[in-house]
This record gives structure tokens, sequence and C-alpha cells, in this order.
């Protein structure tokens, strides 16, 4: 195996393997496969106990119009994009700010203020638990969508701070060096060299916030009452208290839940891994 | 030219920064401070000068009396430590895992970048859907696990509501996304590790396990510490699993602080008391905060 390629051992360990690799990753994902085979079975199919056969009879399109019916999942699902969208903006705009001012701008503070966005980043929510609640109270934006978009992008923006300032740290000084000696302001360099060249890390941000926030629950719950602004991951716990045993629907509404970071991460994986595994190789 | 042509300088630093330190300053750390106050007090989140039925107010000072209460009076707070830290040494778990299943698909063979993906996915499927589907999974009468121990000839094990289970129960789940994730930084990690050293190790007479332990795992460090610290700030944060999972139950054998201080919070309206179970599970981060500035500044100066 590893670091020898497999390509170097006899044909039958090759077969061997490429056999094994499929059942363990059929096995690894077993739980997945019997969420969207059952969520295109009957509730009798559900009944009998079947969980791993193909459904003889499906309900695919039964299913996941139940699962919109009543409307509240069309609502959570509404919600949860009009949290997560203006927060990844947001975040993006306010840290990519800050990130160049930390990275190129000599000041006396520069590292404490570095620090604290780390810092906060890692800090367990149940500390921010009681005061947030009651400032979002105050500011009259308790259950509104703006209450959790702004808690959002104060928090996340430590995180991506620290992330940008390390990106833009790596480009070359010179460049900006130039750009200040032609006479250009810093919001000139910050639009037309410092974002140009930033796109990369801008986009693994994106999508990696994208799934931090459209799977939020923790502040949700806290942020939200009633149906109105909760967004799908709260929104899927009330609705399987409504379904109980009709495990189709749960698994039904679990895939409409989960389908979006999916689909993002297939789509844009490159850029979902290098925002992960930032710092992993050099470190 | 102009004050702000000839000052730009010094002041953009503070223009960029305003808007996010600002935020960041209301939302996260002036909480941090409130919190460690409100623990200082016994209230029950009405208004501050308001009094109680019973003729005490709503907010009063009370020194260091719900971190007594907590200490001497309150087997749950216990319960609920002792359940930290079989997460924290548990959910390490997922770095060997992760590193093995990383090690087994590290192969450029047809078709490897989709069976890696595939390994990949459950890391961004959020914690209630993953929380449905394991509750599912261990259901003594229609769960898979009943129908795989049964398949066996052993009876069902019911997961979720035997006491001294559920918290376990609720670990492997979180094994589901935290093993791909550690999956990930390994495989990137090992994209970089040297194939000269790897043929020197071999000249060496390395193979195999000493391989690994003395010529790849070395390389792998920045990966394993990112791994290592990722799982033990998310075993500190588990919070959502256990809410779908069982709510803390059955008779509160499955929470843990970070649950304890939410139930105590909003439910028995002691945010006193709830803000003090907060501050101790700060206090236990703040040993990963520091460690952690400390490494990066360290690095930082190296650089320069």
């Amino acid at each position: 195996m590893f670091p020898t390629p497999i390509q170097n051992y006899s044909l039958k360990i090759n077969i061997g393997y490429r056999v094994l690799l499929v059942f363990t990753l059929i096995v690894w994902l077993l739980p997945l496969i019997a969420v969207m085979l059952t969520s295109i079975r009957t509730f009798d199919d559900v009944l009998a106990g079947n969980y791993w056969t193909f459904p003889k009879e499906t309900a695919l399109v039964s299913n996941y119009a139940e699962v919109f019916a009543d409307g509240k999942m069309a609502g959570f699902f509404l919600n949860s994009l009009i949290i997560t969208i203006p927060t990844v903006i947001g975040t993006l705009f306010l840290s990519s700010l800050a990130g160049y001012s930390l990275a190129m701008h000599r000041f006396k503070l520069n590292l404490l203020v570095f620090a604290m966005f780390i810092a906060g980043n890692f800090v367990p929510y149940q500390i921010l638990m009681i005061p947030v609640r009651n400032i979002s109270i105050e500011l009259g934006m308790y259950n509104s969508h703006l209450g959790l978009i702004i808690f959002h992008i104060a928090f996340q923006t430590g995180f991506c701070t620290f992330f940008l300032r390390n990106f833009i740290k790596e480009l070359p000084f010179e460049l900006i060096e130039a750009a200040r000696a032609d006479g250009a302001t810093e919001w000139t360099i910050y639009r037309k060299i410092i974002i140009p060249l930033t796109i990369p890390a801008l986009a693994a941000l994106g999508v990696l916030e994208f799934t931090f926030i459209w799977n939020d629950y923790f502040w949700a719950l806290i942020l939200t009452q009633g149906d109105t602004v909760k967004p799908i991951t709260v929104g899927l716990d009330v609705l399987r208290g409504q379904w109980t045993t009709a495990w189709n629907l749960v698994s039904a509404g679990s895939v409409v839940a989960a389908l979006p970071p999916v689909i993002m991460f297939f789509i844009l994986q490159r850029q979902f891994i290098q925002g992960l595994t930032f710092g992993a190789v050099k470190g | 030219m102009t004050f702000w042509e000839r000052n730009q300088l010094k002041l953009a630093p503070f223009l960029f920064l305003a808007p996010a330190i600002l935020i960041f300053l209301i939302y996260v750390i002036y909480p941090i401070f409130d919190s460690i106050w409100v623990s200082f007090h016994e209230w029950n989140g009405m208004d501050k000068s308001g009094v109680r039925g019973n003729g005490k107010p709503n907010w009063e000072f009370v020194g260091f009396k719900n971190y007594i209460t907590l200490f001497t009076d309150d087997e749950e707070f216990y319960v609920s430590l002792f359940n930290n830290i079989r997460w924290l040494i548990f959910s390490l778990l997922a770095v060997p895992i992760g590193l093995a299943l990383a090690l087994f698909v590290n192969q450029r063979i047809l078709g490897i970048r989709y069976i890696k993906s595939l390994f990949y996915f459950p890391f961004v499927i959020n914690a209630v859907v993953i929380g449905v589907i394991f509750t599912w999974f261990y259901n003594p009468k229609y769960g898979a696990l009943t129908l795989v121990l049964g398949f066996f000839g052993l009876d069902p094990i019911p997961m979720l509501a035997d006491e001294n289970l559920a918290t376990y129960g609720i670990i492997i789940a979180s094994f589901f996304p935290g093993i791909a994730y550690t999956m990930i930084l390994y495989i990137t990690g090992l994209t970089g590790v040297s194939r000269e050293m790897i043929e020197a190790g071999r000249i060496d007479g390395a193979s195999g396990f000493t391989m690994l332990w003395h010529v790849v795992l070395p390389q792998l460090r920045p990966a394993t510490l990112i791994a290592i610290v990722v799982t033990l700030v998310g075993a500190l944060r588990a919070f959502d699993l256990i809410a779908v999972m069982t709510a803390g139950g059955p008779w509160g054998s499955s929470e843990v602080l970070a649950y304890k201080m939410y139930q105590e919070a909003l439910f028995n309206f002691r945010m006193g008391y709830g803000a003090a179970i907060a501050t101790i599970l700060f206090l236990i981060m703040d040993i990963y905060i520091a460690w952690f500035l400390y490494r990066l500044f360290k690095n930082e100066r190296s650089e320069k």
C-alpha cells in the first residue's frame, strides 16, 4: 500500500484493492444510501421494515410533494437562503477589508487586533448566548432574519479575517508599494489590486461559509421563535416531530435540508478543499 | 495635497478595520465579559430592576454562589463535565481513522477523484440531518442496527435510551462528518509528502509501519495538528447532535456543559447559573486558544 503505487503489485492485488475500495465506500455511505432510498418509499414499505431493498413501488414525487405540501418546508428553505447569502457576502466584504489592513499596514496594535480575531473564533457559543440574545432583543432584531445575519457576519468575520490576512500577506508587497508611489489611494489598491488577486481565497471561503451558515442550528434556535424566520435546520427538527414515524417523509425532508451544501460541494470541490485545508500542508 | 492624501497611510488601517472590529467587539468580545459578569448574579432574564413574585429582585449580585453550587451541589454538572471528557477523548479517534482511510484511498487509479469526493461529502451535511439519520439507525424497533444485530441472532440494543450508551451513540454519529474532515486534511497533506524522503527511507530499509511512523507521519505534522485542534474544539462545542438525538436524555445522562448551559438559561430561567457554566466551558477552551496563539506567533516571529 501507500507509498508504493498499487500498480507495482500483482494483478490479483490490484483487483482486490479496487473491490475493497468500492466496498468500503458503500459501507461508509450506507446511512445516506438508506435515507435516499427511504425518501422514495411508500409509507407501507417503511412500515414493512424494508431498508436496503430497492423500493418496489416508488413514491418519489408524492413524498417530496408532501414534504412541501403545507408550505412550511418551502418557508424554512427560503429563510435559509435569505439568511445565508447576505451573511456570506457581508462577511467576505468586512473580512477582506480587515484582512488587507492587517496584512499590509503597519501600526502599533496590528498583532493584537489579529490575535483578537483568532481567539474570538474559538470561543464556545454558550459564552456569547445570553448577551447576544439580549442585544438582539434590545435592538429589536430578535426573531428577524437581520438579527441572525448580523450576528453570523460578526462571528464569521473572525475566521475569515484570519484566513484572508494570511492569504494577502503572501501577495507581493512590491505591487502595493508601486501603486502607492503612483498615487493610488488605499481604496483603489484594495479594489483594483487586492480583490482581484484574492479571488481564489474568496471563492474558497465563500463555499465554506455558505456551508457553515446553512448548517447552523444553535444560533437559529437561540435567536428565533415560531416558524417565520427559522432556517431549514431548526425547521427540519420541528417537522420531524409532526411526521413522527413517517420515515419516508423525514428522509425526504432530510435530503432537501442537506442538498444545497452538497451540490455546492460537488460543483466547487477544489475551492472547498482549498479553504478547508488552508494551512494543513505548510502550517 | 489634501488632508486625506497626506495622512491616508495612517488613517486607512483604522477605516478598513473599523467595521469588522466594531461588529466583532459588540457581538463577540463584549458578550464574553458580560457573560462572566452575569455569572456572579442570580437573574431570571427579566427586567433587571424588577421584582419577582416572591419579593426577591430579578437581578441580584451573589458573588461566587453559582460556582459553589455547581461544584458542590449539582450532580448533573459532573455528569456533563464527565461527558465532555468522554467527547474529548473518543472523538479523537476520528484522527487515526481519517489517516487510515486517507492512506487507503491515496492511489492513482481510474475514477479515484470521484471516490474521494464521495468519501468527503458527509462533512457538509448538517448535524440535524446526521442526528435524524442516526436516531433512526438506532431505533430499537425499525432501526438498521436492530436489523444487523437480528441478522446475527442478537437482541436489539436501545442505544439512545440507555443511560450508559447514549453519549457513545451520539459520539459515533459525530464520527461521520468528523472522519470525513480528518480524511480531507490528510489526503491534502499526503500530496505534500516528499517522494525523495520516501525513497531514502526505502533504501534505509524502512517499510510498512516503520515507514509510516518515521518518514510519512513527521511530514504530516501540520495536518495532524489541525485535525487535533479542530476535533477537540468540535468536541467541546458538541451541542447540535445532542439536542437533536436525545435532548440530553435519558434523565440528563447525555448532557454536556454546552447543553446544560442552554437548558438552565432558557428553560429554567437561571441566567446567572447558565452563565457560570458557560464561563467554565470558556476557561477550558482558553487552554486551546492560548496554545494556538502561542504557536501562531512563534511562527510569525520565525518568519521575520
